[in-house]
């Protein structure tokens, strides 16, 4: 079984079928974590370049560890080392580094985008690790792995994702995905934070919290960006904990099986209590084992489009 | 393509049925640290066929796992479908153990290194022996089976279909020639 796609760019019209693909297929790499060698021979010799024009830590240590389980050969490259400074285009550094003959690329970039556009000028392998509000694709597929994990099925089930929508790449990529899936997806957030286009998307929204969390089964609770204050999205950090943190008081509002996800760094106290974070039905942790094994996945069933690209 | 039964239900009986007792005869001193391994997909019903033959002789429970090995293959860039990787289950300790690995057809070799490789990432057996239901030969590694159920040497076009009953509902091998060979 092959994907369908040659560069995961984002998961806004990608099938049903290839986002299972990437959740089975994970399934085994996931296993692969828990063996006393935690590596596979299967990317020897393939180079893959991790470009992060913006800052990241979580996300570009989970890529490089599941590159480095697959054990291809990983080089880094860092906004603040970058040649960005000296005036180079996006264009000219992605070409720059396939001439040195790279064969898959994972970029994370401020603005919305970036992977499609540079995708269309190389030739190597495009996996977006993030573009500015649009999508972070390999974020929402853990996400998927991780309600799959505990649920089984993505159908009948209710996921609400609290915060701030309108900045948030994984919660459009949650949303597409799901609704391709067949979840029923929910959004909330202050009125401010939740994106105009909203009714586009074909999701619930709302702006009371208990309102949207009645009957549950995921809450995928998104980090508030400190600097939404400043910019006035938001009257202050206390009023946003006030009505629109999550609080221990609201699990009782969920279904009886629910779990609670965020996609990190938490706020701890702002979006989210400790109490909550760290109860028995939060999955976080999990969401970021699981992360090593959906990008091993996309990595490995990407790699297999090189084989038509060598033969050019 | 022509095809010819090679191996009837009595057959893959027997031929199993010797292969475990070989199996207890060489290794009459290992047999607290045997331990059965079967390659994925066929490879793993034959390997529990053998674990219940020496649990209904002997009364051993010994520890029975799998191993998949699409994430080892040399050939992963050449082919043009992969199958979907599936899991490798060894929930035991490999280190120190005396492992039988098994599979359903010995041809090129290369699924044999590719177990290998699996096994010795999960720790250092004390030995691996390979036991096979067909061995057809025309090697390209040098692997040789321990226990062999039917040795055949046929053309290089030629390849055999092992059907279990566990997955294809009847015990059978079947070989296919090009026509006209």
């Amino acid at each position: 079984m092959n994907l369908s796609i040659k560069h995961l760019l984002g998961l806004e019209g990608v099938s049903r079928k290839d986002i299972l693909l990437v959740l089975d297929t994970a399934r085994s790499f996931r296993q692969i974590l828990e063996r006393p060698v935690k590596k596979v021979p299967t990317l020897r010799g393939v180079t893959i370049a991790n470009l992060f024009f913006e800052p990241s830590t979580r996300t570009r240590i989970s890529f490089e560890l599941a590159e480095k389980r697959l054990s291809a050969d990983v080089v880094n490259f860092s906004a603040d080392a970058s040649s960005l400074k000296k005036g180079e285009t996006l264009i000219d550094t992605a070409r720059n580094i396939e001439a040195m003959k790279v064969d898959m690329v994972v970029m994370r970039h401020a603005y919305p985008g970036a992977a499609q556009f540079l995708s269309r000028y190389v030739s190597s392998v495009m996996v977006n690790a993030g573009d500015g509000a649009h999508e972070h694709p390999t974020q929402a597929l853990l996400d998927f792995y991780t309600i799959r994990e505990h649920f089984d099925r993505f159908r009948d089930l209710r996921v609400v994702i609290v915060g701030d929508i309108k900045h948030s790449r994984v919660a459009r990529s949650d949303i597409w995905g799901l609704k391709t899936l067949g979840a029923s997806v929910a959004v909330c957030g202050p009125s401010t934070l939740l994106p105009r286009y909203i009714d586009t998307f074909g999701v619930d929204h709302f702006t009371d919290v208990e309102e949207a969390l009645k009957g549950a089964n995921v809450v995928n609770v998104l980090r508030l960006q400190l600097e939404r204050q400043t910019s006035g999205y938001i009257p202050s950090l206390r009023e946003y904990r006030e009505y629109f943190g999550i609080k221990k008081h609201h699990l009782s509002l969920l279904d009886k099986n629910h779990i609670i996800m965020h996609p990190g760094p938490i706020n701890r106290g702002i979006e989210i209590t400790p109490e909550v974070a760290d109860c028995e039905d939060s999955v976080i942790l999990q969401q970021v084992t699981n992360g090593v094994a959906v990008r091993m996945a996309v990595l490995y069933l990407l790699s297999q489009n090189l084989r038509t690209a060598t033969e050019k | 393509m022509g095809s010819k039964q090679i191996m009837n239900e009595t057959d893959m009986k027997n031929s199993l049925k010797r292969i475990t007792s070989e199996i207890l005869e060489c290794n009459q001193n290992n047999l607290s640290t045997l331990a059965l391994i079967g390659v994925k997909t066929r490879g793993e019903y034959l390997a529990k066929r053998i674990a219940h033959l020496l649990k209904k002789w002997e009364k051993l429970d010994l520890p029975v796992g799998s191993v998949d090995i699409t994430l080892y293959r040399d050939d992963f860039r050449e082919v043009v479908e992969l199958p979907v990787a599936q899991a490798t289950e060894i929930m035991f300790p490999v280190r120190g153990k005396h492992i039988i690995l098994i599979d359903d057809v010995l041809f090129t070799g290369r699924t044999v290194r590719a177990a290998i490789d699996v096994i010795i990432d999960f720790g250092r057996p004390k030995t691996i022996q390979l036991a096979v239901l067909v061995d057809i030969g025309n090697r390209e590694f040098p692997i040789c089976p321990n226990y062999v159920g039917k040795s055949i040497q046929v053309e290089k076009s030629s390849f055999v279909e092992v059907k279990l009953k566990e997955i294809d509902g009847e015990d059978k091998v079947i070989l296919f020639t090009p026509e006209g060979k």
